[in-house]
């Protein structure tokens, strides 16, 4: 029973990191229309960034300072806002489909940094030894899965607060009106680049934080976490739970998390253990086709987004 | 001072000019129309004065400054707005939104106010919503203030731009055919308002093709004839040039 309580806070731990990155990717595809292809690439920055940053020092990568964790994540989120911002700078005056091209050859380029830089990030063997929050009470796990629960609870929390205050705002109304016709928002003074890159860096800032958290609740990262799977999970997981709303996001996190996880399980539990490795491929097309019948049967995901902007408007 | 000035504005699609070396000033106050055939560079005229389209050469000046260079969402802050031939509401957004996003300089258009100053984003919201609603009664459409803009029909989108474009509080207004696939009970209220705006001092440059709302409205014409200024004058003597005539049954017919 104790067993199962605290792998079930370790699920959601987990999941509500994911829902975290999906606050992002809402706030870039969903509120402003950007296509991003590399979420993978923003979370890995994120996640390497606040290790770099946290871990003590070794002779396996660069850095490692040992600062508090929350410094870490505050890294996280500096560190890949900075580096969305300046990735929107290059392209998002360009048409919208050098955004895709850009994002995808970021995340690409990410991963074979990561994975070949060996001096800064450790190369194939990833970073270990990644602090994790509430440390000294990971010998009874029970409590320590509660208190990351708890943790990532609240900031995900705080996260949606700040997000809805700010989507369903003036500024949120700008966001969609650009996204809904460009020409005729600008003729209204409202400029279409200077939104989109706001918009596009707030968001990598989001990714980047739930890549830390996630390093940071498994102690340990390497290359291969940040591929092209995990970005078609997080899109999976906007489109299934409301593209365009805060709550779809974070239910399309959990939900798909829970799908992605129960698949896993049966995989465990149908496959020899000799193919285990290779039938992983079916985790993905679980979700593809749990993606499909969702696109068929509720297009507009299970909270679509409303019409009414602004929350002010709300009587 | 003309608040409005175009001198030799040329622009080219390809090897074609769509406007030809083309001037006009547009006084404060008045309601100026700009007519000739289907094709007369008309529209490409107002998406270069709008900034949506830069010219390959030629000045622009609102109010005296040289705005050619710079963006279209700078146009209205120098005092020039527009609405469009056919109209781009935002469809998905409902029609009191559609109006409050035009205001200018909003507080909470900027990311920080949302979070550090939620309460005076929301007492401006609401001033921004009153004067939204305000000008769509004034437009007979705030019955459908909380309807999308997508159900709208052609002239209640026309009038909807209208809304849109004057909460920014222009100086000058370029209205694109507004009297285009509108049925003739809302031709009479659109022609109303533009009557009163323009007594409130909103000056007015207007493309239109019926003449007998060219009449109603502009005390000055100027006609454009593939890319070129053919000729300006009041709406009766234009309408009687023997060039304007044979501009319009020798171009494609309006
Ligand atoms: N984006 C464009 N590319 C190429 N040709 C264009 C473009 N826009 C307009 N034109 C051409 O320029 C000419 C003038 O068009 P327009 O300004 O819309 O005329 P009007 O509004 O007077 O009817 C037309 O021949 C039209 O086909
Ligand atoms: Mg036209």
């Amino acid at each position: 029973m104790i067993g199962f309580a605290s792998y079930a806070f370790f699920f959601l731990t987990t999941a509500l990191s994911y829902a975290i990155i999906c606050l992002g990717l809402n706030l870039q595809w969903g509120q402003t229309g950007l296509f991003n292809v590399g979420v993978a690439g923003f979370v890995g920055i994120g996640a390497y960034a606040s290790a770099l940053l946290t871990t003590p020092a070794t002779d396996a990568h660069l850095m490692g300072w040992g600062l508090p964790i929350a410094a870490g994540w505050l890294g996280a989120m500096l560190v890949s806002g900075t580096a969305s911002a300046l990735i929107g700078f290059a392209t998002l005056r360009l048409r919208s489909d050098y955004l895709a091209i850009t994002t995808f050859g970021v995340a690409v380029t990410i991963h074979l940094i990561a994975l070949n830089a060996q001096r800064l990030t450790g190369g194939p063997y990833g970073i270990a030894f990644i602090p994790r929050p509430f440390n000294e009470v990971a010998d009874r796990p029970l409590l320590f899965n509660g208190l990351n629960l708890a943790l990532v609870a609240a900031l995900t929390f705080v996260l949606y607060i700040a997000s809805e205050r700010l989507v369903r705002s003036p500024w949120g109304r700008v966001l969609r009106a650009i996204r809904e016709d460009e020409r005729a928002a600008a003729s209204l003074g409202k400029s279409p680049s200077l939104y989109r890159l706001q918009a596009f860096a707030l968001g990598g800032a989001v990714m980047g934080l739930g890549g830390a958290l996630q390093a940071h609740f498994i102690g340990f990262i390497a290359p291969d976490n940040y591929l092209s799977s995990l970005t078609f999970l997080v899109w999976t997981m906007l489109i299934i739970g409301g593209s365009g709303n805060n709550r779809g996001a974070i239910l399309g996190g959990v939900l798909v998390w829970a799908l992605w996880s129960a698949s896993g399980v049966a995989i465990g539990a149908i496959v020899p253990a000799e193919q285990q490795a290779r039938a992983a491929a079916l985790k993905i097309v679980a979700v593809g086709v749990f993606l499909a019948l969702a696109l068929l049967l509720r297009p507009r995901g299970l909270i679509g987004e409303r019409t009414v902007v602004s929350r002010h408007l709300d009587e | 001072m003309p608040i409005l000035v175009a001198e030799n504005l040329v622009k080219r699609f390809g090897g074609f000019a769509a406007v030809d070396g083309v001037s006009l000033s547009v006084r404060p106050g008045e309601i100026a129309g700009l007519i000739g055939p289907n094709g007369a560079g008309k529209t490409t005229m107002f998406d270069l004065l709008a900034g949506s389209l830069t010219a390959n050469s030629g000045r622009i000046l609102i109010k005296g400054r040289e705005v050619q260079a710079a963006p279209a969402y700078h146009r209205i802050a120098t005092g020039l707005g527009r609405t469009f031939q056919i109209p781009r509401p935002f469809p998905e957004m409902t029609l009191v939104e559609n109006v409050m996003l035009g205001r200018q300089r909003q507080i909470g258009e900027r990311i920080l106010p949302n979070w550090l100053a939620p309460r005076r984003v929301a007492r401006e919201e609401r001033e921004t919503r009153d004067k939204a609603m305000a000008l769509l009664d004034f437009m007979a459409l705030s019955r459908l203030a909380r309807e999308p803009a997508r159900t709208l029909s052609g002239g209640q989108r026309k009038l909807l731009e209208l809304a849109r474009v004057l909460i920014a509080e222009p100086s000058i207004i370029l209205l694109d055919e507004p009297a285009a696939g509108v049925n003739p009970s809302l031709l009479e209220t659109i022609i109303a308002r533009i009557l009163d705006i323009n007594r409130r001092g909103v000056t007015f440059l207007v493309i239109e093709h019926n003449m007998d709302m060219v009449v109603r409205l502009c005390g000055r014409v100027m006609v454009m004839a593939s890319g070129k200024r053919l000729t300006e004058g009041a709406p009766a003597e234009v309408s009687r040039n023997p060039a304007v005539i044979e501009a319009y049954l020798g171009g494609s017919a309006a």
